[in-house]
């Protein structure tokens, strides 16, 4: 199994679950989170008092798939989530030991 | 004899038509005074009620929203205890120090417990109306200052401090500006007679020089201002913005105490300076920072409702615009330019907007003040365009007598509350926010 970590600008978020569940995913994780990469921040002014913000918010989702599945599922997130510009974002992926469904305690790719 | 008879009755028969006529001229003024009553005291309980309004939610939001999220309800409190304490304080002895007796700085006693405050018309309105107007400005002048000590203040000494606040500043300032023969009230034969028709001195430098030195006193917030303290929830603020500047329309139009022509004027004035200021706001902040920003809209529109408030009654409404732009400027110059030259941490700029704000609108009354909105058809000279130049140099010594009320006092009230039970919340409660440190509570909860 795979875990398959991305995150993404926020506005791309619904592009990419569509493609996500055109090639058959059905379950994942999405949280709101906030960072930066390359991408440099912006200035906030409040009466006066300047604030640099380096960390942007972001969409980061999270999925674990069968190892088959792995290379299909991060190129139809890639190319959803692609606008070509600084700050789109970037996918990490990794083995996952085990899996548990806990409602019945299946294990393996069988918990997915 | 028959003539004589027939004379005298016709005599009877007049004296008892002119009796009967000035039986029915005395019900006809009777039912016309009644009717200006209820209607004087319809547009008065409706501001008084605006001016609530004004405290909460319309301050608790706009300060609310301006402060960290861990903040939002010890800052909200600051209104809302008011409320409620300023309230009690008022019923028990503030209504008559402020408005009881004749003495030049403060009242008496004579209306403590609400003893002789009645029903029964004072002017065109029932006296309990006038009192509990008057208790809604008492309530919302302490919570403007709670901007400068935000997100620090123990609890216990904020409700210690705007208790004696109200009996030391407060009250005597209202007395001389308003009650009957105050020092300053150009109505009652001040010796130093001072126009402010709503209360920019009585409210605005009082509450934002003594705002000033509690920002002082208790010195800035940890990590001010190397570390980012954004307002946590600009929305909020907003809305609260809107609520003050409709509930302004009371707290000055209503200052007209009846549902007048100088009512209508007043609420006109305001409502033009708060537009103009809001503009002339956000064209600084355009040109300096090259973006106009939410913030400053509602924070130029607050500056403007300021400066208007001593002189809403008594100008026109183009100047009124003047008043506006000229408050809109000088507040930004004050919270933008110089706060952040000076280093001072006035948290909400309660100092840069009401003592600053209400400066120049009390000095800009003496120049716009007019007959022609004041006294219609009346002889007395008001302000510099009626030709009484030196009202400026009263509304100047006002301002000094109110600045120098109010410093003194509040230093002496800080210290008082700091040997009491100390003014400062420690470095861990600071960390970790007035809502669970001071009330065990949190705004916005993750489990819910």
């Amino acid at each position: 199994m795979k875990k398959i970590e991305a995150i993404i600008q926020p506005f791309k978020l619904e592009e990419v679950k569509e493609a996500l569940i055109k090639i058959g995913i059905d379950g994942m994780t999405v949280t709101e989170v906030r960072g930066h990469g390359r991408q440099k921040g912006h200035k906030e002014v409040y009466r006066g008092h300047e604030y640099v913000v380096d960390l942007l918010p972001k969409v980061k989702l999270e999925m674990v798939v069968p190892d088959a599945r792995a290379e299909d599922v991060a190129k139809a997130l890639a190319d959803a989530a692609r606008t070509g510009k600084i700050g789109d974002g970037k996918i990490f992926i990794s083995d996952v030991a085990d899996a548990i469904r806990i409602r019945n305690q299946d294990r393996g790719e069988a918990a997915l | 004899m028959s003539k004589t008879r027939g004379l005298l009755f016709l005599l009877s028969a007049t004296a008892i038509a002119f009796g009967q006529d000035a039986d029915r001229i005395k019900a006809l003024e009777e039912a016309v005074h009644n009717a200006q009553v209820s209607a004087d005291n319809a547009w008065m309980l409706t501001s008084a009620a605006l001016v609530l309004l004004m405290t909460g939610p319309g301050l608790a939001l706009f300060y609310g929203g301006l402060v960290r999220r861990k903040n939002v309800l010890g800052t909200m409190m600051h209104s809302y205890i008011l409320m409620a304490v300023a309230t009690m304080v008022w019923a028990i002895v503030g209504y008559s120090l402020a408005f009881g007796g004749e003495g030049p700085v403060i009242g008496n006693f004579q209306y403590a417990f609400m003893n002789g405050v009645g029903m029964e018309p004072q002017g065109s309105i029932p006296h309990l109306t006038f009192m509990v107007y008057q208790l809604m400005f008492a309530v919302i002048t302490p919570a403007l200052i709670s901007g400068a000590f935000a997100e620090r203040m123990k609890f216990s000494a904020m409700v210690l401090f705007t208790v004696l606040w109200s009996l030391i500043v407060y009250y005597p300032l209202a007395h001389m500006v308003w009650g009957t023969g105050g020092l300053l009230n150009a109505y009652s034969d001040g010796a130093i007679p001072c126009f402010d028709f709503a209360g920019g001195t009585v409210v605005h430098i009082s509450s934002g020089v003594s705002a000033l030195v509690c920002a002082l006193y208790l010195g800035k917030r940890h990590g001010y201002p190397h570390e980012p303290m954004k307002p946590h929830n600009l929305v909020l603020s907003v809305i609260g913005a809107c609520l003050l500047w409709v509930g302004w329309f009371g707290f000055n139009a209503g200052s007209a105490l009846a549902s007048s022509g100088q009512a209508s004027s007043a609420f006109v004035a305001t409502h033009f300076a708060a537009a103009a200021a809001t503009v002339a706001w956000l064209l600084a902040e355009w040109l300096r920072n090259g973006k106009p920003s939410m913030l400053g809209g509602i924070t130029g529109g607050v500056a403007g409702l300021v400066a208007i408030t001593p002189a809403s009654g008594f100008v026109r409404p183009m100047p009124a615009i003047l008043i506006g732009l000229a408050a809109g400027l000088v507040c930004f110059f004050m919270v933008v330019v110089v706060k952040q030259k000076m280093g001072y941490d006035d948290s909400l700029d309660a100092f840069g907007v009401h003592g600053i704000g209400g400066t120049a609108g009390a000095l800009l009354t003496g120049v716009f003040a007019t007959n022609l909105v004041a006294d219609p058809g009346g002889e007395r000279l008001f302000g510099l365009v009626d030709g009484n130049a030196g009202q400026i140099g009263y509304q100047a010594l006002g301002c000094v007598i109110a600045w120098a009320l109010a410093i003194v006092g509040t230093l002496i009230i800080l210290k008082i509350c700091d040997l009491a039970v100390g003014v400062r919340v420690t470095r861990e409660h600071e960390i970790q926010g007035l809502d669970l440190s001071m009330h065990g509570e949190e705004g916005y909860s993750f489990e819910s």
